[in-house]
């Protein structure tokens, strides 16, 4: 089994996508007796935009953590830059490179959004406490750097404006801004974003849209996200995995999918005679 | 350096200026901006390196002498180096408005025949990209911010530090083309050209000479003693002639410091962080701040609004006088520097103002309440009156001479007269060379004098010989003696008064002036609540009688202070009443930007024009109005008319004394 077998895939605007990047292999999720995954196979590969769409309940928010390793499957193996991922300590699931965003947003409200940026440096930091204490040494070029890539992302998400503001303050399209700015603050090779278009109105989704491409263009971000609104999904990924009740039920680029007969039903219903 | 100075030994071009700068303030700091959070500088040394980069550039590119290069984009140091960098290749800037959208850019970028563009980012690059559809002159589009265009075919596009860097490479190759090309530029040649905004008809291209922006820069800067050592924030549009000639002419001319903000958002921190000593803004920024201000005060602490009102009633009565140089009791000098440590001196550090030493407005009037508000504090906040065809300065207020009703003497070199009409002409150096491929609209502007129509109309006040703008020239008609009238000059008085949000003055070709009044709901309707005044409507408060008493004295000491002028005191309101709705731009009585449309007021209410000069003391009317939801429906009223008291003129005094 080569887990890093290079096989181009060409999208339809002309971007060349890289290797497999993480391979789920006959994922099975249970909590007690509740199967909230059922023998999910797909993969990820380097540099794509990659979408787990489906109707509430399907299991995407479970899959997204056991892409980020927050959830161990009963079944099945996770490969990730072509290793086998065995258990994990929470630190190690911190530093495997993978960020993410939450569905409900979770940043520090009191904390000013500059603050909140720069805990995603946190995985960054090296220095001892004590050199941090005294603020000497490796602790202040640390800083110093950390700080230059908070600003770098803080221009490139365009939240100038409200750096120095608490978060508690901010409307919800812009703190989901900031969380986007936590996770790409860190570096990440895989970014995981858990419904980020949720709640937000038209113009407010557009922006976001812009923002997904561009940090993908950009920075060359793998991204996997979880969305409801179909029509962000088919214009943003370059390919769609779609889940209901638990299982795979269509995997390929959006045109694939948005013809498939089961996604079809799956999202307008069916009717049971 | 030395065979470009002119006889009289001026730099007779930006280039050349910017080669002085070099050689006088090489490590002073000409530019910054604040990105990553901190401000980056460039000193003119490192500016002019950066400006010959991207020349060097443009000429790999070929750029040709002549040649017009587009300018789109926010205002930061990169584009006016785009721009001064175009003037060293012998090409011609030309800015255009950033928030343009497509549509109205490809009129500019068809008529200049712009070959290249310098866009700021993405947003204006997908705009050229789509004005190509149509316009196929355009052959290279340079960018600043690379941000979501990696993916973009590159063949005719080119990030600016690419053509920088290619520039560098290529300096040898055109180190002589370009020296020629900048000995070559002439006094007279065109320095810049600047599209109108076209409010009424087509954009125009105005073609600026080296001497019409030199001269300008240089008076003005004389006029203001403006010195190396000024700030000024970068923040107006590019494309307008203001932002050219305070960031670029005057700023090479002196050798100051452009600032430029990290974002549009952010403008208001970075303005104070900046502090800046010289300072541009329209009426309505300043009108906007107040308001923050006061509505923040009422929010604040019992002794400290106390406090703050306390000491801003003393710097009404001080302030003006101390910042005109009059004599001010030492006890009320001393109360003014106690208001300064207090209040003064943080109010204007919260704004950004602590540093400013000569603060401009124009565009339109400003109220004399919010003028007098900052001159109070302390800010040399003054008027000018301008436009682009004449590089800005037609006038301005000297220090000693600011009044809020003028927009001041002549700038130096400017000559002025006033028409037949009552419409403004002038002459100066500044006077623009033509309209780009418009000759007839160049000879309608400007006669073979040099004497260019301003299309507003206003008179030389004598004694202080200050010029005072009346109205738009179109506006301005005449009573049925023969008097002027000018609608908007009254309107304006009237509008200053809080109580009054609207005032609509009629009057044109008949024997006197009627008006139709609008409270302002949120003023009167406070009023009313201090009062214990009941109310269930805008039309039952309009229709009050102490409300009609108060309007009664608004109008009446409008009609006193018209009659101040003799040209003027028969716009005097002689009948008016207020209306029992507000005009509204749903009813089409105004347009959206919250002008009122004449006409249309005219022919709506033509039953209450009518009952004003018929003598009636009261008028029942219909009015359809149009809900929010666009439902119709119809509100009657019958209206009470009232006359106000009018004061005979000074002068028709004097000749029914004789």
């Amino acid at each position: 089994m080569t887990m890093m077998h290079y096989e181009p895939h060409v999208t339809s605007d002309g971007r060349t996508i890289g290797n497999t990047m993480m391979e789920m292999k006959n994922i099975t999720l249970r909590f007690g007796g509740v199967v909230a995954i059922k023998d999910i196979s797909f993969d990820i590969r380097e540099g794509e935009i990659r979408a787990i769409i489906g109707p509430n309940g399907a299991g995407k928010s479970s899959m997204l953590n056991v892409i980020s390793g927050f959830y161990k499957p009963q079944e099945g193996e996770v490969w990730y830059l072509g290793e086998k991922r065995g258990p994990m300590r929470p630190f190690e699931v911190a530093r495997q490179g993978i960020a993410r965003t939450f569905q409900n947003i979770a940043l520090f409200e009191g904390m000013t959004v500059l603050d909140n940026i720069m805990t995603g440096r946190l995985n960054h930091m090296s220095a001892s406490f004590l050199d941090q204490a005294i603020w000497w040494g490796k602790a202040e070029r640390e800083e110093v750097a950390n700080r230059e890539k908070a600003e770098e992302i803080i221009d490139f998400l365009e939240i100038q404006a409200i750096r120095k503001t608490p978060v508690g303050r901010l409307p919800y399209g812009l703190k989901k801004r900031v969380e986007l700015a936590r996770a790409l603050v860190a570096e990440p090779s895989l970014l995981l974003l858990d419904e980020p278009m949720a709640g937000m109105n038209v113009e407010e989704k557009e922006d976001m849209s812009r923002f997904i491409l561009d940090v993908n263009d950009e920075f060359g971000t793998t991204i996997a996200l979880i969305e409801h609104d179909m029509g962000v999904v088919m214009d943003l990924s370059d390919r769609v995995v779609v889940m209901d009740y638990g299982k795979k039920i269509g995997d390929g680029t959006p045109d694939e999918v948005r013809n498939n007969q089961e996604v079809i039903d799956a999202y307008l219903g069916v009717a049971h005679d | 350096m030395a065979e470009m100075k002119a006889v009289s030994g001026v730099p007779e071009s930006v280039p050349a200026l910017l080669a002085r700068n070099v050689a006088q303030f090489g490590s002073k700091p000409a530019y910054r901006e604040k990105e990553f959070g901190i401000w980056q500088t460039w000193t003119w040394a490192e500016a002019a390196e950066e400006i010959q980069a991207i020349a060097y550039g443009y000429l790999a590119l070929g750029v040709e002498k002549g040649d017009h290069i587009a300018i789109v984009g926010r205002n930061r140091p990169a584009m006016y180096w785009s721009m001064v960098a175009a003037m060293k290749v012998g090409a011609v800037p030309v800015p255009m408005y950033q928030d343009a959208v497509a549509e109205e850019m490809t009129y500019a970028l068809d008529h200049s025949g712009a070959r290249f563009v310098v866009c700021g980012d993405q947003e204006q690059v997908d705009k050229v990209i789509e004005v190509q559809e149509t316009v196929h002159q355009i052959e290279h589009i340079i960018y600043q911010d690379a941000r979501g265009l990696r993916k973009y075919d590159h063949t005719k596009l080119h990030a600016l530090s690419a053509i920088q860097d290619e520039g560098r490479a290529a300096h040898e190759r055109f180190e002589k083309v370009l020296a020629e090309r900048e000995a070559s530029i002439g006094y007279d040649d065109t320095c810049v050209m600047l599209y109108t905004s076209g409010t009424t008809g087509k954009s125009k291209g105005v073609v600026l000479s080296n001497r019409n922006v030199i001269e300008t820069a240089r008076a003005s800067s004389e006029f203001d003693h403006l010195r190396p050592s000024e700030e000024i924030l970068a923040y107006l549009p590019m494309a307008w002639v203001g932002d050219f000639i305070f960031s670029i002419g005057q700023a090479y001319w002196t050798g100051f410091c452009t600032n430029c903000p990290e974002s549009p958002d952010t403008m208001m921190t970075d303005l104070r962080e900046i502090g800046p000593t010289y300072f541009f803004a329209p009426p309505r920024m300043f009108e906007t701040t107040l308001t923050t201000v006061m509505i923040r005060m009422e929010d604040a602490g019992e002794f400290k609004r106390k406090m703050f009102h306390k000491y801003m009633e003393h710097a009404k009565k001080v302030g003006p006088r101390l910042l005109d140089g009059k004599p001010v009791s030492f006890g009320d000098k001393l109360k003014y520097w106690i208001g300064d440590k207090l209040v003064y001196g943080p109010l204007k550090n919260t704004l950004g103002f602590s540093r400013v030493r000569v603060g401009y407005t124009a565009g339109e009037a400003i109220g004399p309440e919010i003028f007098e508000f900052y001159r109070s504090l302390g800010i040399n906040l003054k008027q000018l009156y301008g436009q682009t065809e004449a590089t800005v300065f037609i006038t301005q207020q000297p220090d000693g001479e600011v009044r809020a009703d003028t927009v001041g003497v002549p700038s130096p070199g400017v000559e002025i007269k006033i028409g037949d009409s009552g419409e403004i002409y002038y002459r100066s150096p500044g006077t623009f060379v033509e309209y780009y491929k418009n000759p007839e609209s160049t000879a309608d502007t400007k006669d073979p004098e040099g004497w260019v129509a301003t299309g507003d109309a206003g008179f030389i006040e004598e004694g202080s010989g200050h010029l005072r703008i009346i109205d738009r020239a179109k506006d301005v008609g005449k009573m049925a003696d023969g008097r002027l009238f000018a609608p908007k000059y009254v309107e304006n008085k009237l509008k200053f008064y809080p109580n009054i949000l609207e005032a609509v003055v009629f009057g044109n070709g008949r024997d006197m002036c009627t008006a139709f009044i609008n409270i302002d709901l949120a003023a009167v309707g406070n009023w009313a609540e201090r009062n214990n005044i009941a109310y269930a409507s805008y039309q039952e408060l309009a229709g009050h009688q102490q409300v009609l008493d108060t309007i009664q004295q608004h109008v009446e000491e409008v009609n006193k202070s018209v009659a101040q002028d003799p040209m003027l005191s028969g716009c005097q309101v002689h009948r008016f009443l207020v209306l029992h709705k507000e005009l509204d731009a749903d009813d089409g009585e105004m347009t959206r930007t919250r002008k009122v449309r004449r006409r249309i007021v005219e022919e709506k209410f033509a039953d209450l024009i009518d009952a004003l000069y018929s003598g009636k003391s009261e008028q029942y009317t219909e009015t359809e109005v149009t809900y929010e939801d666009g439902r119709k429906g119809k509100i009657t009223a019958t209206l009470e008319i009232r006359d106000a008291k009018v004061v005979e003129a000074a002068g028709q005094a004097q000749v029914a004394a004789e």
